[in-house]
């Protein structure tokens, strides 16, 4: 069976093979000691001991609750703050200082509180992710609340639009495309916050098992957690790229 | 009370300090359709936003009497919306759906987008989408049509064709309309009555009322008269000059 690939298939195939090629060569010639340096061969057996024992699987369920559960309550907590502030000026004067404050603090700062006060496991991960994410959504909403052209209101006016349909009819749709953007952006920041989270705060999840990996000096599982991190931090944009696929969205990404 | 759908009385209106109208008077008759021409900045929008109560007067009253829909200078249709549920926006009173999608289906094929009604307004050209919003403001059971320079954004042709839709369109459903433009040409084409407005703080300085029948040749004698009885009362070209031509 013949199969065709198109370049926008083939080309970054070729990239990844020739990253593979360049993995392959490195550590044939032995650059840096196969202690420090994994081959790809001794990568792919970690992985399917990784795999046999139930580990990553367990690892990797602990990580995406924990990431799932944190972004989904910025969300919805993010969002109608985002709203709020994006509707009043005073709330906007009043908040917004604060706001880009505790934006511009980076998550892991909180790590110690967050053990202090959630212990270990997955409440302070979440709390952490959940800071992470929080902020950024709120920016971003509030800012495509103001932006919203005003003739939209005044047409939801001229067509007695109540208050609650204003908001489910015209205020949501017309952020929707700038907010789904931005819920890209934290999700992949909910990811690289995960990882580090629980390196210090976890007794499980992909980033507990890469300090794991690290204390043990096993190298091959380290590189099989990184490329599993990778992957899953593609396959859940892939997942959020579907949201600009629906018809009534597309308008934001097409002008 | 008087008859006329809308009427203005010793109207004042202002921004600040800055007077736009000054006790201002003017009466549009049912099923008349007016045009406001006049220098940028003289208040023809802020005249449209007193009707549609958008803006209260200082002093004065208005008297607005029936369904006022309006059709804005930019893109006003709601894009996360097919062409279908925006003109249905203007038909929300109808409650039976099999009702409300033959309206639909009737204002599709008055504005020949009868294969368009799926389709989002981004993906429709500018002269689609300004069908559309006549379409959606003449749905439904208004009296009143405000448009507010509908067609400034088209290039001239799509302009030409469109002021005849319109025509076409009011011949089936008749509204009294009031048209503030810039396009002098659009006023005389369209309009039974044509007032031509002053600088701040505006006055009505001339009036011209047309009999033709709609819709009009961009080249018809009277149309074309009009033309410069408005460029002269705007102070852009000589009346007698004009008038040597046509004798």
């Amino acid at each position: 069976m013949k199969i065709k690939l198109s370049s926008s298939q083939l080309l970054p195939a070729l990239v990844l093979l020739g990253a593979l090629l360049l993995w392959i060569v490195l550590s044939l010639l032995k650059v840096f000691p196969e202690s420090v340096f994994p081959s790809p061969l001794a990568v792919a057996k970690g992985f399917v001991e990784e795999a046999r024992s139930g580990r990553l699987l367990d690892d990797l369920v602990a990580s995406l609750f924990r990431v799932t559960t944190g972004f989904v309550l910025s969300v919805f907590t993010g969002i109608p703050v985002g709203l709020w502030l994006g509707r009043s000026q005073r709330a906007r004067q009043a908040l917004l200082p604060t706001i880009n404050f505790f934006r511009n603090l980076s998550p892991l700062a909180w790590i110690p509180f967050a053990i202090l006060w959630f212990g270990v496991g997955d409440l302070p991960t979440i709390f952490l992710i959940f800071m992470a994410a929080f902020f950024p959504t709120v920016i971003a909403t509030m800012g495509a609340v103001a932006s919203i052209p005003s003739v939209y209101f005044r047409v939801a006016r001229d067509y007695g639009f109540s208050n609650s349909k204003i908001l489910t009819h015209v205020t949501l749709p017309a952020i929707a495309p700038q907010v789904i953007t931005s819920l890209r952006v934290t999700a992949g920041l909910a990811w690289l916050v995960v990882v580090a989270a629980e390196m210090i705060a976890g007794r499980a999840g992909l980033g507990f098992a890469i300090w794991d990996a690290r204390n043990g000096l096993r190298m091959d599982l380290l590189v099989c957690g990184m490329i599993v991190i990778g992957l899953i931090g593609v396959v859940i944009d892939r997942i959020l790229v579907q949201l600009t696929k629906i018809p009534s969205v597309r308008w934001g990404y097409e002008r | 009370m008087s008859d006329n759908p809308l009427q203005l009385d010793n109207v004042s209106f202002g921004f600040g300090s800055i007077a736009v109208f000054e006790k201002l008077s003017l009466a549009v008759a049912r099923g008349e359709f007016v045009a406001i021409v006049g220098p940028s900045g003289c208040g023809k929008t802020t005249l449209l936003d007193l009707f549609s109560q958008f803006r209260a007067p200082t002093s004065g009253t208005i008297q607005c009497t029936g369904g006022v829909r309006m059709v804005y200078q930019h893109d006003s249709l709601f894009p996360w919306q097919t062409v279908s549920q925006n003109i249905a926006l203007g038909l929300s009173h109808i409650t039976d759906a099999g009702e409300q999608r033959r309206r639909i289906g009737e204002m599709l094929s008055l504005i020949n987008l009868e294969q368009f009604g799926d389709t989002y307004p981004h993906q429709l050209s500018g002269g689609m989408r300004r069908r559309v919003e006549l379409a959606r403001a003449l749905a439904g059971d208004s009296d009143i049509l405000l448009l507010d320079e509908p067609f400034s954004a088209l290039d001239y042709l799509t302009r030409l064709r469109l002021r005849n839709e319109l025509a076409r369109m009011l011949e089936e459903f008749p509204r009294t309309v009031v048209l503030v433009t810039h396009d002098i040409e659009e006023a005389a084409q369209l309009a039974d009555r044509v007032l031509v407005f002053s600088e701040r703080p505006a006055r009505i300085c001339c009036e011209i009322t047309l009999e033709l029948k709609r819709p009009r040749e961009l080249t018809h004698p009277q149309v074309v008269q009009t033309v410069h009885r408005i460029l002269a009362e705007l102070g852009l070209e000589h009346q007698d000059r004009h008038l040597a031509v046509l004798a």
